[in-house]
């Protein structure tokens, strides 16, 4: 029993270190008052830029380097449309998954079913022995460690320096920002691509690390999934790792039911994390609610010096 | 640094050449593609266009296509018209595709009558469809929940649903283990036209269009609906009540890809299974953003636009490209036409840093 829950757990945190990447990427980015809904099409960026860099040069720090310049480039491209052309930021998004989708296909055809170097588990000694925690935490591979330290970075950094409080301006007022000389556009940029490529490097490992190949569409809706988490959390790192790993483990778990043979269908679990969501956006929409959970107010509404944009 | 100024005015001529030019971009980014992959973008664009306008079978594939495509994109028009983003066209039609199967399948399948069998099965087809558009229209609606996600989500959770059934209760048992229903029974199919597939369904296409031009151009509703999109707040002091007809728009958005998931069901497919929709849904958003929601131009649109994915489905087939092209070629579409938009409503300056103050 104990066996089954610590493997269970294991593999939740495996299945929700990409939801946790791309998650935290979202949170920067929705925090600088940018809406970026295209999360899915650069994960599959992330997981074949990633793929194709190990597959021809054997070096797995290289490919997720590249991995995140993707993310980059097209967390710029986002940038771009929302924050220059101040066009609508949720067909953008969509344009950019819908982009993101057909591009990693085209270019990943020649990928299938080949194999490349991974990175490997690294049990990290006298950790991995604590009973329960030793083999669910600290028996991974590095990817997942570096989200350990990236949590309480981010919370810190948000919550606790100033740079994170300019941040956080930017989201919720920036009028004022603007008016304290806070250059609105550059922040937005700034994080709008920041958050590319984390969620690329959520994408990468997959690629890398998860699955060590390419398939495609590998990323399975977890880009719709990981916007979804970013609302859920409230826009908290900390929440968020909590969130990913409830939605890794439903993930996992909705695998163990179908193996042994349980009567609920795994096509109804699945249901689970968006109608979550649904729900979840309901509750996140009155007003005080959005208050009291403290959703940027600048949220998807593009800055303008002018006057009126309608 | 870039800067926009507001135009006056655009005149129509301007914004067609934006959507033609927005096409022929994505066109010249998908031909670079191609040339990558090893294909000469001419002879593969000959046959693009070749096979859906120049070849019967190909032609025919078009329309049947186009049907769902353009039913769903005349529905976006009533929500985008009031600046409400219906995303979930999709799992309306999905959802209208389960309504009719139900019917077809397990109300009404000892009915003979053939046309009782296909007015009842595309009232099912409505009444699902719309029911699958009433959750997020009376979440935006009432509570103020954000459209976007709420639809979107609501797509997986249809798609989700229709796995389920196929692969589980309704799967046929004489399919040799497939996720499919059994064929709709006779009554339920829709007559060809001639030796093609073009099946009876395409009739309403003109019908819908006519429909949605009467609602939206003619009748006071549509008044209405105009100036909830101009301004929301004038509408509540004209007096009208934004969040019933946002509801309605709504509505009627899912009635008509639910109608086109009827009409696919019994026109097309004749059973429910894995996988049949290629995103239909997600193309009418493009259909109707390029046919400047106007139902004329999107009924043209539609059949265009199917075109050109079923010639890119052919490219296929012809020289082995992947499938997913056809992602770009719509993202990049998506993408033109959002900056189109922006260069049909600014001018776009170009001027040195600290330009905030207006001369």
């Amino acid at each position: 029993m104990l066996d089954g829950f610590i493997s269970v757990a294991t593999a939740a945190v495996r299945s929700g270190t990409p939801l946790l990447y791309a998650t935290l990427g979202e949170i920067l980015t929705e925090r600088s008052g940018v809406l970026n809904i295209g999360l899915e099409g650069i994960m599959l960026m992330g997981a074949i830029t990633g793929f194709a860099v190990v597959y021809s040069t054997g070096n797995l720090l290289l490919a997720v380097l590249m991995a995140m310049v993707m993310g980059a480039i097209f967390g710029a491209l986002h940038a771009f449309f929302s924050v220059t052309l101040r066009v609508n930021q949720v067909v953008t998004g969509l344009a950019i998954a819908m982009l993101g989708k057909g591009l990693s296909g085209f270019w990943g055809k020649s990928y299938i079913g080949v194999v490349a170097p991974r990175f490997e588990k690294l049990p990290i000694p006298v950790l991995k022995d604590i009973p329960f925690l030793g083999p669910v935490f600290f028996n991974h591979d590095i990817l997942v460690y570096i989200t350990y330290l990236l949590v309480p970075f981010l919370w810190f950094f948000i919550y606790r320096t100033s740079a994170g409080l300019t941040l956080r301006a930017v989201g919720e007022a920036p009028e004022a920002a603007d008016a304290k000389g806070i250059n609105v556009f550059a922040h937005r940029y700034f994080y709008t691509i920041i958050g590319g490529a984390l969620t690329a490097l959520g994408g990468a490992y997959l690629s890398l690390a998860y699955a060590s190949m390419w398939i495609e569409n590998m990323t399975a809706e977890r880009g719709w999934i990981a916007v979804a988490l970013v609302v859920l959390s409230t826009w908290d790192p900390v929440k968020a790792i909590l969130f990913s790993y409830l939605f890794g483990g439903i993930d996992t778990l909705q695998f163990y039911l179908q193996v042994s043979g349980t009567t609920v269908s795994a096509h109804i679990l699945k249901m689970l994390p968006y109608l979550a969501t649904v729900i979840a956006v309901v509750f996140t929409s009155r007003e005080k609610v959005r208050k009291l959970i403290n959703a940027p107010t600048a949220l998807g509404i593009p800055f303008s010096r002018e006057e009126e944009v309608a | 640094m870039l800067r926009l100024e507001r135009r006056e005015s655009t005149s129509k001529t301007f914004q067609i050449a934006i959507s033609v030019l927005t096409v022929v971009l994505a066109l010249v980014v998908v031909g670079i593609l191609l040339y990558f992959f090893g294909v000469n973008p001419i002879e593969a664009y000959k046959e693009m266009f070749l096979w859906p306008f120049g070849n019967v079978y190909g032609f025919s594939d078009t329309l049947v296509k186009s049907i769902p495509i353009t039913l769903a994109a005349l529905g976006l028009i009533f929500p985008f018209q009031m600046r409400v983003w219906n995303i979930g066209a999709e799992g309306q039609f999905l959802m209208g595709a389960f309504g009719a199967s139900l019917a077809a399948l397990y109300i009404f399948p000892g009915l003979e009558n053939r046309i009782l069998m296909v007015l009842l099965v595309s009232m099912f087809g409505i009444i699902f469809g719309s029911l699958w558009a009433a959750i997020p229209g009376l979440m935006k609606a009432y509570l103020r929940a954000d459209e976007i996600v709420s639809t979107i989500m609501l797509n997986y959770v249809a798609l989700l649903w229709i796995d389920y059934l196929v692969y589980g209760p309704w799967k046929d048992p004489q399919g040799y283990n497939f996720p499919m229903t059994k064929f709709f029974p006779d009554a339920a199919w829709l007559p060809y036209f001639g030796q093609t597939q073009i099946h009876a369904g395409i009739i309403i296409l003109p019908l819908a269009a006519f429909f949605a031009y009467y609602l939206t151009r003619l009748s006071p509703w549509g008044l209405k609906i105009k100036v909830i999109g101009d301004n929301e707040k004038t509408a509540w002091y004209a007096g009208i009540n934004v969040n019933r007809e946002l509801f309605v728009a709504m509505l009627l958005s899912g009635a008509l890809a639910g109608l086109g998931g009827a009409l696919h069901m019994m026109g097309a497919q004749h059973r429910l299974q894995h996988g049949f929709s290629a995103g239909y849904g997600y193309t009418a958003i493009i259909v109707a953003w390029l046919g400047k929601l106007n139902p004329w131009a999107v009924l043209i649109v539609g059949i265009l636009f199917t075109g050109l994915l079923v010639g890119n489905e052919q490219l296929q087939i012809f020289f082995g490209i992947p499938i997913s092209l056809i992602f770009v070629f719509q993202g990049v579409v998506l993408l033109g036409l959002l900056a189109g938009e922006i260069l049909s409503r600014y001018r776009i300056k170009f001027a040195r840093k600290g330009v905030g103050e207006n001369a």
